[in-house]
């Protein structure tokens, strides 16, 4: 009844998700074993030794030094079968979304994704996840044999708490061989510099898709100046064009915490919110009062934006 | 080339959602229905490398009758023809389930590449594709951002975290999992609607795929999510919101 762990690491650092993953595994109360993968990742399975763990097992392979999703999967697939876990678990990342779907289907079973929480009741583990991009919760079950699969989202387990402990490490070769190999993939790259550092301004106004045309932008423009605000946005108003993508925030943009960050006509999907729940005061201005970005919020304004936005700039202006 | 362009269609995304009495998915009843978002940058995709290099674009969508809207949508703006799985139970299938009907209705096929959106709107599984490359044998990647084809050789742009990228080549066939946004999407064209009308729709029901599949991840409860936050909303008169958010700002967060 062991939890197997899969960790993720860049440039030479464990990622904080696969620590949040850990927390998770560690607050199930069962047995909890780290697999870390590459090639020279001894230092990095030190690093996982040094927590409350039953066992760290690293697995050593020239093909591992560079993630590809036929690799991982012959890699963990042998884990797996040999160890029998209860229960794998992924950080809910780019990195397991390519890969972690392949090794469950492998072995007949599902990923529970993007996993937010847990409880276990009459003895079946409950897992909460997110329907309609935060609109919704539900609760799923495994109804099948063990093992069993899931990934934890970016933030809903506290890393800054793992009990400390010393873990056996055992290192393992697993067999891989370059022509199972079929993807070829170049190092990561990013593209061109960054002209705005979004993450220096203490106040950041951010426009979502609720302003529904480009020509609509002087709207949140006149609430920024206002405020003596940096004008950011989500996604989907980047990849419009409507403003650069230096200005996007979430998990493919800036991650942002400034003093107050006022989120207009954003719904509050995930990917965005991980980019500016760390703000110290989260004012939201959405029409649907359901809008999941009000969950983050510590002040709501519920209503049409196009009204809202012009009557704060009235209000801003005048004499305190 | 033989493009397969994976489909679905889920709710428009502006809808008011309401979990259904059995409290297990969404009352369906009132709601308007359109194509996943990222399945629609999949379909554009998926024309412009037909546009480029030739071939066919075949859509595959499961779903309930009411799905046929979106194959016809579609077809009008450039698909050649369809294949629509008949499937009023959808949320009675895990993805592995779903997969596997759509590996059976491609069994004949032999695509050459094969492309999904990246996750869907409403169950936000992110997997189909997935596990569909994996009951089909084909080597994969996600999250894409840009697709170029040379002689047998697929050449993609994939997206990871915090702005980064990475470049990723692999033969042919091969599935995709494409990202919303890395294009501009076409309109159907008068012409196209029209000529939509006679394209070919291959209907084949769940059962003859060989359906039997018990799902191994279930849906136990759909519910509101519990508000962790105490936020202070205000509604009704837009003026006097604002009034009452700017004295908040001022003189209780203090960040004016
Ligand atoms: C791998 C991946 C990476 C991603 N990375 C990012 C990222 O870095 N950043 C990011 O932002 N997203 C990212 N996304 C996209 C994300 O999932 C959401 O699709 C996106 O954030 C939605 O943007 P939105 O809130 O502006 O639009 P929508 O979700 O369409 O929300 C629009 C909101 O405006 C409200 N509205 C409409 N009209 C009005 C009005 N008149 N007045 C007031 N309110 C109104 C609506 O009620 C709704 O809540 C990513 C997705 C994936 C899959």
């Amino acid at each position: 009844m062991s939890i197997l762990v899969i960790t993720e690491h860049r440039e030479g650092t464990l990622t904080r998700l696969s620590l949040e993953t850990l927390a998770a595994a560690l607050s199930m109360e069962k047995p909890v074993t780290a697999v870390v993968l590459g090639h020279s990742v001894g230092a990095l399975a030190s690093q996982l030794a040094g927590y409350a763990l039953e066992r760290v097992i690293a697995l050593e392979h020239s093909l591992l030094l560079q993630y590809t999703p036929d690799g991982y999967c012959r890699a963990l697939l042998e884990t797996v079968q040999a160890r029998e876990p209860w229960l794998v678990l992924f950080p809910h990342s780019y990195q397991s979304r390519d890969y972690a779907p392949k090794l469950a289907t492998a072995l007949g079973r599902v990923l529970a994704s993007d996993v937010t929480g847990h409880r276990m009741e009459d003895g079946a583990l409950v897992l909460v996840r997110q329907l309609f991009q935060g609109k919704l919760n539900a609760d799923v079950r495994f109804a099948g044999e063990a093992p069993h699969f899931a990934s934890i989202q970016a933030g809903a387990y506290r890393a800054d708490t793992l009990p400390a402990g010393t873990a056996p490490i055992e290192t393992v070769t697993p067999e891989i061989h370059a022509a199972d190999i079929r993807t070829n993939p170049e190092a990561p790259f990013r593209e061109a510099q960054r002209a705005v550092d979004l993450t220096a301004a203490d106040v950041i106004v951010s426009v979502g898709r609720g302003i529904k045309e480009a020509e609509n932008l002087p709207v949140v423009q006149a609430l920024a100046e206002a405020l003596g605000a940096e004008l950011a946005a989500s996604r989907p108003i980047c990849d419009n064009g409507w403003l650069p993508m230096e200005r996007q925030v979430g998990s493919s943009g800036q991650t942002v915490a400034p003093k107050l960050y006022v989120a207009v006509g954003i719904s509050g999907a995930i990917q965005h919110l991980v980019g500016m729940k760390g703000s110290k005061v989260i004012v939201a201005i959405n029409k649907d009062p359901d809008a999941p970005i009000f969950e983050v919020a510590d002040y709501g304004i519920v209503g049409d934006l196009f009204e809202v936005a012009p009557a704060l700039v009235e209000e801003l202006r005048k004499e305190r | 080339m033989n493009i397969v362009v994976c489909v679905k269609q889920t709710p428009a995304r502006d809808s008011l959602l309401r979990v259904d009495a059995a409290g297990k998915w969404v009352s369906e009843d009132d709601l308007n229905f359109e194509i996943n978002e990222p399945d629609a940058y999949a379909l554009e995709s998926g024309l412009q490398l037909k546009e480029q290099h030739g071939g066919e674009v075949t859509v595959l969508c499961a779903g309930p009758a009411r799905a046929a809207q979106t194959i016809r949508e579609a077809l009008a703006k450039g698909a050649d023809r369809a294949i629509h799985i008949a499937a009023d139970h959808l949320g009675a299938l895990d993805p592995l389930g779903l997969a596997k009907l759509m590996a059976a209705a491609l069994r004949d096929e032999k695509p050459d590449l094969v492309l999904t959106g990246l996750q869907s709107d409403d169950l936000g599984y992110g997997q189909t594709g997935v596990i569909l490359a994996e009951l089909l044998g084909l080597p994969h990647a996600t999250i894409i951002m840009q697709v170029e084809v040379e002689g047998g050789t697929l050449q993609v742009k994939r997206e990871l975290e915090d702005g980064w990228f990475q470049h990723v080549a692999m033969p042919l066939p091969a599935l995709l999992t494409i990202q919303s946004g890395i294009s501009k999407l076409r309109y159907a064209t008068l012409m196209g609607i029209k000529r939509a009308k006679t394209k070919p729709v291959r209907t084949v029901s769940a059962a003859e795929l060989g359906d039997a599949a018990t799902p191994v991840l279930e849906v136990a409860r759909v519910y509101a999510p519990p508000r962790g936050k105490r936020t202070q909303l205000f509604d009704g008169d837009a003026r006097e919101s604002a009034a009452r958010l700017v004295e908040k700002l001022r003189f209780e967060a203090r960040v004016l």
